[in-house]
């Protein structure tokens, strides 16, 4: 099972890594999405995965009889999502709004900040 | 019920917290406590300056109680839910996080202060403040934090609140800044968050101090050099290292002045302390293989940033250089790992904090004096604003390195340490990088405040001292002088936190004490 999940990992991350060397920020965006899937799939995986079993502790045993499934990546993986899903949202709407006022998803056009020819700085005095 | 007969004083705490070890979360709870109060008061524009300098100055005094405590004491350690660790989260202090928490709090205060003049009641409205309280929450966070994945939360909530100072006031510069900002961080942290996925896989633990005790074990069957080079690279995104450092520039020059005062003074430094946790730390071992490749990166972002900042026009553009050729100097300690190495590296942060921030508020003093960001419009200041050419002097000659200003114990350090580390070549370019920042920033200092006015003074600029900006200014400058003339403290707290990342036994003692005493 983990090496299943492994090749998906794999995929995704070069599917993502692919997306994120566009010129484009939608794809870019896309591609920053996928990444965060990867990586959330990739701590499930380096978790322990198995098939349902709820940590349920006998009453007479200090711990659980069997081996049950491990909750922590599942914690981590929720916080992430979280994490990700509001960092997206922000970066969705930036994208807009930078698509909105300067009229271009082109990363090759996006220059106002560090607009191309400059002068060089005076070299006398 | 049986769960009583059961004894969970092996896996939970028994007693409550002490009262002193609630200090340890104060740095991190004051300021989201101020900035949740922020939000309340979010239309009273007028109280929010003052409600956020004065838990800026609760949090100072937070961070400083700290630091002492630290310094006398040993690491202090917070577990927090109960849970013992490695399973409860814990919050573990050190010299080098207490120290570094302290310094990013007092430039926080002083930003807070420069922005009353620069931020107005629409920036306020718009939530200056309490972004500027969360941010500091999350920088507090990531320096005093002990688990690794809590880390990675700190540093998206300083990301986030990054995000929301960036682009206050939304002119099209800021979109397009923030843009490249905003992508280029995030993809950072989540290569720092797939690296800390391989971490938990390997160790099954992200207790720091529970995976330094292991690593030592794990050498011979783990992957730990794939995550020494991940985390290389994540951390290195964050601190702006050379080639991953384009972010930096294209960003840093679009923010108002106090926001780019507050990022290139606080947040690379973040970046610079993570390297130094994780691979000084947990890795110590494959940071020395790799210490060939940090060294090149440290030259080649030291060099090639002053050089990008020669280029530059615009002094706001020029000072995002100057803040990666800064880090770079800090990566030549990290390369070398060496104790003299590593404390000069502190020491660099502490001054790069302090005089980063400074440089970026006297370039906001300068646009209101003299009406312009530009090289090629600026002229005349020292005639008419002299106090002002005087703050200038004394904070170009800090970022150079040259006394009696702060940059030179640092530099001092560091080319020694890599001079007895047999690496000539990197001592040679610390030092051809300081003679390349005097040329910059004595250009600009020629060209902005020295020369005669092109056309006399703009008929946009202010009349009369800018009360704010001198007074933000001179409490910096304080700081900035006593590392120069008196560096011996500084040097102490740098040295203490070099020898707690080199002998993690400390460390790792404060969070088991159980095994300590075995």
């Amino acid at each position: 099972m983990e090496v299943a999940l492994s090749f998906v990992v794999s995929v995704f991350f070069a599917v993502a890594i692919y997306l994120m060397l566009s010129k484009h920020i939608i794809r870019i965006l896309l591609g920053v999405s996928i990444f965060g899937n990867a990586v959330n799939l990739s701590i499930f995986t380096a978790g322990r995965l198995m098939r349902e079993v709820p940590p349920i502790i006998p009453e007479a045993l200090p711990i659980p009889e069997a081996a049950t499934a491990n909750p922590l990546p599942q914690a981590l993986v929720l916080t992430a999502i979280v994490i990700s899903f509001s960092l997206f949202a922000f970066l969705l709407v930036l994208a807009f709004r930078a698509y909105q006022e300067l009229g271009t998803d082109d990363t090759d056009g996006m220059r106002v900040a560090e607009p191309e020819g400059e002068p060089m700085p005076p070299l006398g005095y | 019920m049986a769960a009583e007969s059961i004894d969970i004083s092996n896996a939970m705490l028994t007693e409550p917290t002490a009262l002193g070890d609630w200090m340890l979360v104060a740095p991190v709870g004051l300021p989201i406590l101020f900035g949740a109060v922020l939000l309340m008061v979010r239309h009273e524009t007028r109280l929010h300056a003052g409600i956020a300098i004065a838990g800026l100055l609760l949090t100072l005094g937070a961070n400083a109680a700290l630091l002492l405590q630290v310094l006398a004491d040993g690491p202090k350690v917070m577990t927090m839910g109960r849970w013992l660790p490695p399973f409860g989260i814990s919050f573990t202090a050190d010299a080098l996080g207490a120290s570094l928490a302290l310094v990013a709090t007092l430039v926080a205060s002083v930003c807070a202060l420069y922005a009353m003049k620069d931020i107005g009641a629409t920036g306020r409205r718009y939530g200056f403040y309490p972004f500027l309280m969360l941010l500091m929450a999350g920088v507090g966070g990531s320096f005093l934090t002990g688990d690794i994945f809590n880390l990675y939360v700190w540093f998206e909530v300083f990301l986030i609140s990054s995000f929301g100072l960036l682009i206050l006031g939304s002119t099209d510069r800021q979109l397009d800044g923030a843009t490249k900002y905003a992508i280029l961080n995030l993809v950072g942290t989540t290569l720092f968050l797939t690296a800390t996925a391989y971490l938990y896989g390997t160790f099954g633990t992200l207790n720091m101090a529970d995976i330094a005790r292991k690593a030592d074990a794990m050498r011979e069957t783990g992957p730990l050099m794939t995550l020494a080079v991940l985390y290389l690279l994540a951390f290195g995104m964050k601190a702006a290292a050379f080639p991953v450092n384009f972010w930096l520039p294209a960003s840093y020059h679009t923010p108002r002045i106090v926001t780019a005062a507050l990022f290139g003074g606080v947040l690379t430094k973040v970046g610079v302390y993570a390297l130094l946790r994780v691979l000084v730390m947990l890795f110590p071992v494959e940071r020395a293989e790799l210490s060939g490749v940090i060294a090149w990166v440290a030259a080649g972002t030291m060099v090639l940033g002053i050089m990008g900042a020669i280029a530059q026009s615009d002094i706001r553009r020029v000072l995002g250089f100057v803040v990666i050729s800064g880090v770079g100097v800090m990566l030549a300690g990290l390369a070398l790992g060496t104790e003299i190495g590593l404390t000069g590296t502190i020491l660099y942060a502490f001054h790069s904090v302090l005089a980063m921030t400074a440089l970026y508020l006297l370039a906001g003093v300068i646009k209101e004096l003299g009406g312009s960001y530009s090289l090629h419009e600026l002229g005349g200041l020292y005639r008419a604003y002299p106090a002002m050419g005087a703050f200038a002097l004394v904070l170009m000659l800090a970022v150079a390195g040259l006394p009696p200003a702060s940059g030179l114990w640092p530099k001092v350090l560091l080319v020694r340490a890599s001079l007895e580390a047999g690496w000539p070549w990197l001592s040679f370019a610390i030092l051809l990088t300081g003679l390349l920042t005097t040329i910059a920033l004595g250009r600009v200092y020629i060209l902005a405040i020295w020369r005669n006015g092109p056309s006399g003074v703009p008929a946009d600029a202010a009349t009369g001292a800018p009360g704010y900006g001198y007074a933000s200014m001179a409490l910096l400058c304080v700081p900035i002088i006593l590392l120069g003339i008196y560096p011996e403290p500084f040097i102490r707290v740098a040295e203490a936190a070099a020898v707690g990342l080199l002998d993690a036994s400390g460390y790792i003692g404060a969070v088991f004490p159980a095994e300590a005493v075995q």
